[in-house]
């Protein structure tokens, strides 16, 4: 193999090429067994380029907020007549939500949602950079394991499940987000209690969609606008956790399961901050 | 000096990269500057040196991103080898042809990534990721090679070892 990748020009190409090729499968291998070989390297780059990331994400905003200030006169007016006509429409469907809400908290008693995740700790912290290639959807936060943050605690932003921490570095983390290609989270639906998988899946990314499977619906309560949130079996994510609402249900080709899609609760496109969950999800494993 | 300089422009890149045009641009296409940045200097300097760029390129990577250690390190590797075998035919200023190793890099990189990340979980649809990741992926990056490539050229013109001086581009002598 040395001869022909070997040419007289570039001398000690073809042996380099083997021993790069090695020490990265060899890399690859150790992961597989254990992530120490990662981490005294990850806590060294963290230092040199997470305080940039921050720097120029503060610089993109300190833009967003300057460039808002420029718009023209002519663009205002044109907006402000179109604003007082949307008042006058939103001022009826406030008065129906009004009526929409008192049925709503009726209804979630009925439920029972389990809504103690509101006391849970969390920290917030801000989204300041985001996977470079173009497959995945995992972001890294400005805080880290010197903030307490761990590998497993939960994600959340507007009152959403966002994702979970998958890598600490000392002043960083990343996030994998529920839209993730490879995500799946063990999730409950609310007005039956039946479980179901939440998948993310990149094909349905610009429809901002993601999918769930094997609902067991032989009744057919599960409708469009039913909450889905994390069940109290999952082994990452802490109960209760507002995942989105079914946008369609499908009979699976089996009649036994139904599957379908549903809107998340967090809009993916544009996440500034967020709130990690300081609790971790309690297993056999961490119990004792 | 010139070392120096190229860690300054790989680790810019990677800042970028994973912010403004991710935030900017669109909302999950940016254009690949790491690549560029291996793919010019294999074929500015060579294999070896689009070797190493490529390494260090793919281990910043999978230092803060990515599942597996040295996963994307392979990959670039492999692309720095590649450039690099392209090195006999740079004589000069000429873009096209960095413009053509950019493009069947990123295309083969990201088929790469597909198949072993992807296909092999039963997502079958390459026609739908091909559209809307794999294509704007390489349009958005071959872009930026016109601008990253100059910046690197320039570079490498001030600080080389003045090895190729007397060669004349091949397109030149039509």
């Amino acid at each position: 193999m040395d001869k022909k990748l070997e040419n007289n020009k570039q001398p000690g190409s073809g042996r380099m090429l083997v021993v790069l090729v090695i020490i990265c499968l060899g890399l690859m291998a150790a992961t597989l067994v254990s992530d120490f070989v990662a981490d005294p390297v990850r806590a060294g780059a963290g230092y040199v380029i997470t305080p940039f990331q921050n720097g120029i994400n503060q610089i993109g905003k300190f833009i967003d907020k300057q460039l808002s200030g420029f718009r023209d006169t002519k663009a205002l007016v044109e907006e402000n007549k179109t604003l007082q006509k949307r008042i006058e429409e939103l001022m009826e469907d406030n008065n129906q939500t009004i009526l929409d809400v008192q049925e709503l908290e009726r209804l979630q008693e009925l439920y029972k949602l389990d809504r103690s995740y509101l006391e849970y700790t969390k920290i917030p912290a801000e989204v300041i950079s985001r996977d470079p290639g173009s497959w995945y959807s995992t972001f890294v936060i400005n805080r880290g394991a010197a903030d307490g943050i761990q590998e497993g605690m939960n994600v959340l932003a507007g009152g959403g499940l966002v994702g979970i921490v998958t890598k600490t570095g000392q002043n960083w983390a990343e996030v994998q987000s529920i839209i993730h290609d490879e995500s799946s989270v063990s999730a409950m639906v609310v007005p039956t209690q039946e479980n179901c998988i939440v998948k993310g899946n990149l094909q349905r990314m610009d429809t901002g969609l993601l999918e769930f499977s094997g609902l067991k619906d032989d009744d057919n309560l599960v409708k469009e606008g039913a909450a889905i949130v994390t069940s109290a079996i999952s082994s990452q994510y802490l109960p209760g956790l507002l995942i989105g609402y079914v946008a369609d249900v499908q009979d699976d080709p089996n009649k036994l399961t139904k599957s379908g899609t549903l809107t998340p609760a967090v809009s993916f496109r544009n996440i500034r901050e967020v709130l990690v969950i300081r609790e971790l999800k309690q297993t056999k494993e961490n119990s004792n | 000096m010139r070392k120096f300089l190229l860690g300054l422009i790989l680790w810019a890149s990677f800042l970028l990269q994973t912010t403004v045009f991710k935030n900017l641009v669109f909302t999950n296409v940016a254009p690949n500057l790491l690549l560029i940045v291996t793919v010019s200097s294999g074929f500015m300097r060579g294999r070896k040196e689009g070797m190493l760029i490529g390494f260090f390129s793919g281990l910043l990577i999978d230092l803060f991103y990515g599942s597996f250690f040295g996963y994307y390190a392979l990959l670039y590797v492999l692309i720095g080898f590649f450039a690099g075998s392209f090195w006999d035919v740079f004589f000069d200023k000429d873009i096209k042809m960095p413009l053509i190793l950019v493009g069947i890099s990123d295309l083969a990189l990201n088929l790469v990534i597909y198949a072993t990340r992807f296909l092999i979980r039963g997502r079958f649809r390459l026609d739908v990721y091909m559209v809307e990741i794999i294509l704007p992926e390489i349009v958005f990056t071959m872009l930026m090679t016109l601008i990253l490539y100059r910046i690197i050229y320039a570079v490498n013109h001030r600080f080389q070892d003045r090895s190729k001086e007397g060669r004349h581009s091949l397109w030149a002598k039509e």
